[in-house]
């Protein structure tokens, strides 16, 4: 379990408590976060789940995979920061995360 | 206090209710639904759900619990038999009546029927809804033989999905290619290459005269021999749920006639796959079957109806997880006089471009996500870019767009 913050363009911020073994995207969509739309449902393949990792979580998250590197590239107003929140898995390692949601999705 | 009913609780019809409410409608939504499960994902059903590597909670589009916290009543397993457009009012299975100021027709598409000697056998299945893939899934033992008739995309993820769970797999396809409807001669080439060279017989230009077994089906019965089967999942195609409406008057051609706001009359809106809508950036009316259709549509009635007025303005894209091998579309290719490829069909890493009279207007990705990417924001511009460009990999798509 791990609780996770999603902080919106206005600043405005919840957080919520996503269990183990769901991804991000899951326990964003379950809990109502504005903003994280995922259209594809997880399968990596439209980029509208797509936020901003704050920059000191940067390095304990694992790496994103070749193919959500190449979604992001493309994705709305992409920054090192960036990740696909259908690519990540929570555990107990995310407690305390914290993620910007961008102003747009594609 | 104003009231926006929305008939069908599938992928459109639940995202209907959610926009309004994101977009800050007041009034009263109520959901209909005929299926007993609230609105849920379809996607999965030939992929992930079906081989039981996603769970149910996973494939519904918001936990149950969403709606009553946003005050959306959901009303399952409870048809919308008609409505009245002119006193605005529509009558449920169980003959309730509610009267409503606006109207969502989002009920979706149902499996074409292939009406056969012996097509009601047992074990003989359509994937459209849980409860079918359901059904579908007990049946998927590792080696059973399952024949899939018809190679379009559910066709071809079943396939993928049911060999990955060590099954004898075969696929029919009567035209001379599979994705015949859909995609270029060498995409198709490509895909009935991957299938075979992962173990799946692929039968082209073979029609199926009937289905033969005990109660159960046991053999797939075709012009020149008989397959045998253990299980047999049909897939070839859809017809539009547009019975409601059409009852009501409101005009149908293959689809709900809607234009670019989602209206199909005052105060009646359609969504999803259930319509036809007027492309103004391809110049003609399309009727899609995707995700991304149901959704868009479903936020843009909703802005319509919360006082926005919004147009459904967009270029058609989708996706298609077999195997390995991702794909993703972007565009409508028909039409295109030139083809391009970029990187390798051998590596099961490239994409194919569409172009006509030099203007780029779609695009298939094999696990090639720069490019679909990239073709998502180029397509709309119908941008002329020069072929060798396109192939050339040493330019980065970055630099296209
Ligand atoms: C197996 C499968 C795999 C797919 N894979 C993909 C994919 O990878 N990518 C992609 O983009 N798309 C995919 N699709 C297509 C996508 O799921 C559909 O385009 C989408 O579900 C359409 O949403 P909809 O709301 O219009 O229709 P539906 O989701 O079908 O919802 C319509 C609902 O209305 C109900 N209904 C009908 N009539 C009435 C009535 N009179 N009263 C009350 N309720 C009624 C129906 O029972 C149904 O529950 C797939 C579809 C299937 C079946
Ligand atoms: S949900 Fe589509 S890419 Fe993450």
């Amino acid at each position: 379990m791990a609780r996770i913050t999603f902080i919106q363009p206005d600043g405005s911020a919840s957080t919520v408590e996503i269990p183990n073994g769901l991804t991000v995207m899951e326990g964003a969509i379950e809990n109502g976060i504005t903003g994280v739309i995922a259209q594809c449902g997880g399968s990596c393949s439209c980029s509208t789940c797509h936020c901003y990792v704050a920059p000191e979580w940067m390095g304990v998250l694992p790496p994103p995979e070749e193919e959500e590197t190449g979604l992001i590239e493309f994705a709305w107003e992409p920054r090192e920061e960036s990740r696909l929140t259908c690519q990540i898995r929570v555990t107990d390692a995310l407690d305390g995360l914290v993620l910007h949601v961008p102003a747009e999705q594609l | 206090m104003p009231t926006t009913i929305i008939a069908g609780a599938g992928h459109a019809g639940g995202q209907t209710a959610i926009s309004l409410r994101q977009a800050g409608y007041e009034g009263r939504i109520v959901v209909c639904g005929d299926e007993p499960v609230p609105p849920y994902q379809r996607p999965p059903l030939s992929k992930k759900y079906l081989c039981g590597e996603l769970a149910l909670e996973r494939v519904l589009l918001r936990p149950e619990s969403f709606y009553a916290t946003h005050d959306i009543e959901l009303r399952l397993g409870s048809a919308v038999r008609e409505f009245a457009p002119e006193r605005r009012s529509v009558v449920l299975d169980g003959g309730e009546s509610l009267d409503y100021t606006d109207l969502v027709i989002a009920t979706g598409s149902r499996p074409r029927r292939l009406e056969v000697p012996g097509s009601d056998l047992g074990n003989i299945f359509y994937l459209r809804t849980l409860e079918d893939a359901d059904a579908i899934g007990k049946e998927l033992v590792a080696g059973r033989r399952l024949v899939v008739v018809g190679g379009g995309y559910i066709g071809l993820e079943i396939a993928s999905t049911a060999k990955g769970l060590g099954m004898k797999v075969c696929v029919v396809e009567a035209a001379d290619r599979i994705l015949g409807r859909v995609t270029a001669p060498e995409m198709s080439a490509y895909y009935t290459h991957a299938h075979r060279a992962r173990g799946v017989d692929v039968r082209l230009s073979t029609g199926i005269v009937s289905f033969e077994g005990d109660g159960m089906v046991r053999g797939v019965v075709c012009a020149d021999e008989t397959i045998p089967a253990d299980v047999v999942v049909i897939g070839v195609g859809i017809t539009p749920n547009e019975g409601l409406a059409a009852s009501a008057g409101i005009p149908c051609d293959g689809g709900i006639l809607v234009d670019e706001r989602c209206a199909a009359a005052e105060h009646v809106y359609a969504v999803g796959d259930c319509t036809r809508h007027p492309n103004r950036i391809l110049g003609r009316r399309l009727r899609l079957e995707s995700v991304q259709n149901a959704l868009e549509q479903a936020r843009t009635a909703a802005a319509n109806i919360a006082g926005t007025p919004t147009k459904y303005e967009q270029i058609p894209w989708f996706w298609s997880d077999q195997f390995d091998l991702k794909l993703q579309m972007v565009g409508m290719s028909q039409g295109y006089d030139t083809i391009v490829q970029r990187g390798s069909m051998d590596a099961d890493d490239f994409a194919m471009f569409y172009l006509k009279e030099g203007m780029l207007i779609a695009a298939d990705a094999v696990n090639r996500p720069r490019e679909f990417m990239a073709c998502r924001q180029l397509v709309p511009q119908r941008p002329s870019i020069d072929p060798v460009k396109l192939a050339d990999e040493s330019i980065p798509m970055k630099e296209m767009v």
